[in-house]
């Protein structure tokens, strides 16, 4: 049977899993490290150690991480971007990023270029793009300092050239510039897709090395197999694509623990809570996936129009930092730093996990270091803990009736045996490490999105040809034929036109196979 | 009823909500909208909002909006101005100034594009529109059922291209042509049409309803502060009922005249379980029918809320797999005589059927 590992890099924690086929043969938990590499060759020695496994007959290495997530949430390591919009005169009056939060549009997005330029949607320039105005944009771009950019078209879904063209003259005039282009990361709806690509732009550096630092760990602990980071679907791509795409990583850290909680508990429709160091994930799994969400998502306060799995997040964790008088619990975490700062490993800040260990709910530490809190003091905080969750699960649920709800992640110990609402608390086996099964378990995707004119074809036959290229380009990408099937079909009727233009888009996973 | 009242930030908010749940699954999405409406009264600009009954019977009032596919609006965005570029169009054309701005439709983005051109060009808003909903054509609005002129009227595009529509034979033709223009426009324009007389508005608006729209929103927003499921409370503020609640398991789409119709089957969850409902759109829910039995028919609203936010799902991102509440809201009367039936009834979408009022104890 084929061997693979799953590793989640957290926050707080990194998790790394080794599966046999279906069995997850080991695992282990370690502190994520400031410079990450180090902290994934400790999980990965101590795991190779534990399972007496053999390095060479690992198949393939699954990484999940919430490192790109968080970046935007905290707003840390973020580069400052220049983003630049070609579609004057229409959109004016909407600059880029107008809808941010004021504090990540001051670190990320001071530099804004508003051009002449776009396509109508049957393809004709709104008007002529210059390239005149390009270059005097590249020059200011370049006296700022700025590296990293972000380029929208208006209509670049439907013909992209425009976003290419503008890349050339960036590339020329400041060849160390990373670019992104909105094309390539998301769909039509202006505003959302040049969130993205701005939020894409100003991870690309972190991207690098955070990429380059799992690479490292790996080369260190002697494997080679290849290497692929889980995209928000749940699905895996490459490390060299991840390292140019690192917002296709977001939210792949809750559907990786849905999908691994599922997996590793058999039940296949339950609400789930993962609790890692920082914050505290919600979901509901349907039929062993989860739901997604329905409509635009906001991504550290920003609208994205990607699919996502539909997650309420609140700041609950491990590492939670907590404050008397109020009491306020989170949304501060210490993250990595749990076993210098906390009370219980002789530090000055009081934590979540102080408390649960006070309580009695958790072993680990040092207890007597906890004995100057008052009885009273650590009740009230484990019931507002309980109630956090309680609140945050009420909401997800789909329907009044009690439900199973799975606690997974290393700091589900918060979650009391008793809530309302719930009708049993399920407590997975290897419930700590449920994201790296996620990812190890994690499925290789195919996708197709392209425009046709109905009009010698129906659209059944439009559609059938469309989910046939997708299960293709899945087994192109490595899923095993025989577990491929169609996940997502979209029609998008581009209304208005004279010809029944229909632009359709059809995802297809399955199975990664991987070299015996 | 305040006789004026000016938009806060907030009204923003409650209206982009209301707009949408009014927009009955069509009418394109305020947000865009929303956002520069926000940026002009933080720049210092106000919207004020004026009851129409008080309105002085000579005072000219104009109807403003954009046309064309929603889809447009969302990727090429307005350029900001060219609202009130048309307005200025058709008041160099009448030799007057105008008065008051109105809406053509409270449903979608056009229930807050004249505020746009309100904010920029220090115009007040009247609290009424022409279809107290979304409606896909043109004359389908109670100004053209009830007999008022549609020229002259005037189209801008974000280039600031003016067509100006001097004379037509009615709003039928207004519609052709103003939609041959728009598609060369780029698929979405800006209008303002025909300056109306204070009292043929209050003859012939649907009163009130950007205050009804604040309203819906306010509901909605208030049952979501409270994390409380907003339908119960939305429904019962505007006289509706439910009519189904469920899972989207197919939806069909097809583009014919430029329009997107389709039909979307919800299959029953809870209460509803065992039962198909099929809701036949284009580019707004026209028809719910439960097997052979019409729940719900136009000009009734018929709109499609995420089951848990109430958030409205417009057609156009209607999707397998969504849970959905289905609501039905009575038309507002002007929708619902002989004389309007004949332009917004099922017959008017091509249904054999006639309108049967929607039965609110479902």
């Amino acid at each position: 049977m084929q061997q693979r590992i799953g590793i989640d890099v957290g926050g707080t924690n990194t998790d790394a899993v080794l599966m046999q086929g279906q069995e997850v043969v080991g695992w282990v938990k370690t502190l994520t490290t400031a410079d990450v590499t180090s902290g994934i060759v400790t999980a990965l020695q101590e795991l190779l150690q534990q399972t007496s496994a053999v390095p060479g007959a690992i198949r393939g290495v699954m990484i999940g991480t919430t490192h790109f997530t968080n970046a935007v949430v905290q707003r840390r390591h973020l580069t400052p971007v220049a983003v630049v919009r070609l579609g004057l005169p229409a959109t004016e009056c909407v600059p880029p990023l107008t809808d941010w939060p004021e504090d990540l549009r001051e670190l990320v997005g001071q530099a804004t270029y508003m051009l002449p330029g776009g396509h109508e949607v049957d393809g004709r320039p709104i008007v002529p793009f210059e390239p005149q105005a390009m270059e005097d944009a590249v020059y200011d771009i370049k006296a700022r300092g700025l590296t990293d950019v972000a380029i929208t078209s208006v209509f670049s879904p439907v013909d992209p050239s425009l976003e290419r063209q503008a890349t050339a003259i960036v590339q020329r005039m400041v060849p160390e510039a990373l670019v992104t282009l909105s094309c390539d990361i998301g769909r039509l709806g202006l505003l959302e897709r040049e969130n993205a690509a701005v939020m894409n732009a100003c991870l690309r550096r972190m991207g690098r090395t955070t990429v380059q630092a799992f690479r490292q760990a790996l080369a260190i602990v002697g494997l080679h197999a290849p290497l692929f980071l889980t995209q928000n679907d749940g699905t895996l791509m490459s490390a060299a694509y991840a390292e140019q795409y690192p917002v296709l990583t977001f939210a792949s850290g809750p559907t990786n623990s849905m999908r691994g909680a599922a997996f590793l508990t058999g039940v296949a429709d339950a609400m789930v809570i993962d609790i890692g160091g920082t914050t505290a994930d919600v979901g509901a799994l349907v039929k062993g996936f989860p739901r997604p969400a329905s409509l635009a998502v906001e991504v550290g306060g920003v609208r994205t129009n990607f699919r996502m799995p539909d997650v309420y997040s609140f700041g609950l964790g491990g590492g939670s930092i907590i404050t008397a008088e109020p009491l306020r619990i989170g949304p501060q975490s210490v993250g990595y730093e749990l076993t210098s700062q906390a009370l219980a490993f002789g530090g000055t800040v009081l934590t979540a996990s102080d408390i649960g260990l006070a309580a009695g709910l958790a072993v680990f530490g040092a207890v007597h270091l906890l004995h100057g809190l008052a009885p009273s003091f650590i009740q009230r905080c484990v019931d507002t803990i309980g109630q956090m969750i309680a609140d945050s699960v009420d909401r997800m649920k789909i329907s009044a009736a009690p439900v199973p709800l799975i606690a997974v992640g290393g700091g589900s110990f918060l979650v009391p045996d008793a809530l309302a609402g719930v009708s049993q608390v399920l407590r997975a086996p290897h419930y700590a490490v449920a994201n790296a099964v996620g990812a190890a378990i994690a499925q290789i995707s195919g996708e197709v999105d392209h425009t046709v004119t109905l009009g010698t074809r129906s659209r059944d036959e439009a559609l059938a040809q469309a989910k046939a290229l997708a299960v293709e380009r899945a087994v192109t990408a490595g899923a095993h034929p025989d577990t491929v099937q169609v996940i997502d079909v979209e029609e998008i009727p581009l209304t208005y036109l004279p010809s029944n233009a229909l632009r359709i888009r059809v995802k297809a996973v399955g199975d990664l196979q991987l070299p015996e | 009823m305040d006789i004026a009242w000016d938009i806060t930030p907030d009204d923003l908010e409650a209206l982009e909500i209301g707009a949408n749940v009014l927009g009955t699954g069509g009418g394109g999405n305020p947000y865009t909208v929303k956002l520069y409406a926000r940026e002009l009264l933080k720049q210092g600009k106000r919207i004020t909002v004026i009851d129409p009954l008080t309105l002085p019977d000579d005072a000219l009032v104009v109807a403003v909006g954009g046309m064309g596919a929603p889809t447009v609006s969302i990727e090429r965005i307005i350029r900001g101005d060219e609202f009130l570029h048309a307005v200025r169009a058709l008041e160099r054309h009448v030799g007057r100034r105008i008065d008051a701005l109105i809406s053509k439709e409270i449903g979608g983005s056009n229930s807050m594009r004249p505020m746009l051109a309100a904010a920029l060009g220090n115009l007040p808003v009247v609290d009424g529109d022409g279809m107290g909903r979304a409606f896909p054509e043109l004359q389908m609005c109670t100004f053209f059922i009830y007999g008022l002129p549609a020229a002259p009227a005037a189209l801008c595009d974000i280039r600031h291209n003016v067509v100006l529509f001097e004379e037509v034979r009615d709003a039928f033709w207004l519609e052709r042509m103003a939609r041959a223009v728009t598609i060369q426009m780029g698929c979405h324009a800006a209008y303002a049409m025909a300056p109306w007389s204070g009292a043929e508005i209050k003859r012939t608006a649907v009163l009130h309803t950007v205050t009804q729209a604040r309203a819906i929103g306010a509901v909605v927003l208030e049952a979501r502060r409270r994390q409380e499921n907003p339908i119960p409370p939305l429904v019962a503020s505007q006289g509706g009922c439910v009519l189904f609640q469920g899972k989207i398991v197919d939806v069909l789409r097809r583009v014919t005249g430029g329009f997107a119709r389709g039909e979307v089957t919800i299959e029953g969850l809870d209460d509803y379980s065992g039962e198909h409902l099929t809701i036949d759109f284009q580019n707004e829910n026209l028809i719910a029918r439960c097997g052979e039995m019409v729940l719900c028919t136009v000009p009734d609203l018929i709109c499609i809320l995420e089951r848990d936010t109430a958030t409205p799902i417009n057609t156009e991102l209607l999707r397998y797999g969504f849970r959905v509440v289905v609501v039905g809201f009575p038309a507002p009367a002007p929708l619902t005589s002989a004389q309007a039936l004949q332009v917004v009834g099922p017959q008017a979408f091509g249904y054999d059927l006639s309108y049967r009022p929607l039965a609110l104890t479902p």
